[in-house]
């Protein structure tokens, strides 16, 4: 089995979890900026961390072979404080040009505020400026409906997006076919007591089809699991899925979607 | 996969989650005070179970989300809790 892990917090996980996602065939691991489980107090704190995900996260993934991509942003859990995400937005431009970025994210909306929508459309705009890839985070729970709307009427609203170019991560049953009707990409998000398990995830790609969606495991210093992807893969084997059609599933179209980015190459 | 397929794979799964559920209830009902919005939202989503239609996974996630259109005003905290109530919880 081999497969892509395209959404995953590795800076909160252990050197062993590497090694067992290497193990279990992951041939690239993509992690999008996120919550801290706090607030940071500064945009300092957010020019620390982006050098985390752009020189010391690579160098950590590479121990054990695995090419590490990162995606920069503020996530929408700060983006409250406008003052703040504005400070942090100023600093993305001179880290674009770093060779693992593949782009701006995991950006989107949590609560469904006034000042979390204006900071996602100016992560959009600042997207579209710099012609980079999107992924963007749905919110959780009884949120999420809602919250997927106005990030769907958002993106739409911006001429410059083009749909191919950005995947809406963590849909679930209630959410997904608005995400693919709308021309973009779909993300299943593999997580223990919220998003899908792996035999919800099989349900919705047996009934939404294959075609541009990704499986990925958003593990975090949360109870998540790294190995949810290939938890998911066996899982539609044991359905009668063929290799073929499992391998296209969590090794393809994740190549299909990053490949977008010319910095995303992998042996 | 045929009907049984999936009985032979997922009933033992469903058995255990739905006596959870029951369980659930069993202990929120014989705990003293009030309850808050989340038990009326459970129970408001149980009939949905019963329904011969498709899409019952999308039915009680429907049944559970903010169904309002407008960003709020602020935030009231990070989380989410699971239902909505109605109101910012």
């Amino acid at each position: 089995m081999r497969y892509i892990e395209p959404h995953a917090h590795m800076v909160s996980r252990t050197t062993a979890d590497y090694e067992a996602m290497r193990l279990a065939g992951c041939e690239a691991v993509c992690e999008p900026a996120f919550w801290a489980g706090f607030d940071r107090s500064s945009a300092d704190g957010f020019y620390d961390y982006f050098c985390q995900l752009t020189d010391y996260e690579p160098k950590r993934a590479a121990r054990f072979g695995l090419p590490h991509f990162s995606w920069l942003c503020i996530n929408p859990k700060e983006s409250e404080d406008m003052g703040l995400a504005r400070e942090v937005l100023a600093l993305i431009p001179s880290f674009l040009e770093r060779p693992n970025v593949l782009g701006i994210g995991e950006i989107g909306l949590n609560k469904n505020t006034r000042n979390e929508l204006a900071i996602l459309e100016e992560h959009i705009d600042l997207a579209a400026r710099f012609n980079q890839l999107i992924l963007v985070h749905t919110p959780h729970l009884e949120d999420k409906l809602k919250g997927t709307k106005l990030i769907l009427d958002a993106l739409k609203a911006d001429s410059r997006i083009q749909p191919g170019r950005v995947i809406i991560d963590h849909v679930e049953e209630h959410t997904v076919s608005l995400v693919l009707d709308a021309g973009f990409w779909a993300g299943i998000t593999l997580y223990p007591e919220s998003k899908a398990t792996p035999a919800r995830a099989a349900d919705m790609v047996e009934q939404a089809g294959m075609q541009n969606i990704w499986l990925n495991c958003a593990c975090d210093w949360g109870r998540s699991e790294p190995l949810a992807v290939p938890q998911t893969a066996l899982e539609m084997r044991r359905r009668g899925h063929c290799a073929t059609a499992v391998d296209d599933l969590i090794y393809g179209n994740p190549l299909r979607f990053l490949s977008q980015s010319p910095r995303f190459k992998i042996a | 996969m045929t009907r049984q397929q999936v009985l032979d794979l997922y009933f033992m799964d469903a058995r255990c989650k739905l006596i959870e559920l029951a369980a659930f209830l069993d202990r929120v009902e014989r705990s003293d005070g009030e309850a808050d919005f989340r038990l009326a939202a459970i129970r408001e989503a149980l009939p949905l179970l019963q329904s011969a239609q498709q899409d019952k996974a999308k039915a009680v996630l429907l049944s559970l989300s903010d169904p309002t259109k407008e960003p709020l005003l602020a935030a009231p905290g990070k989380g989410a809790c699971g239902a909505w109530p109605g109101a910012p919880c």
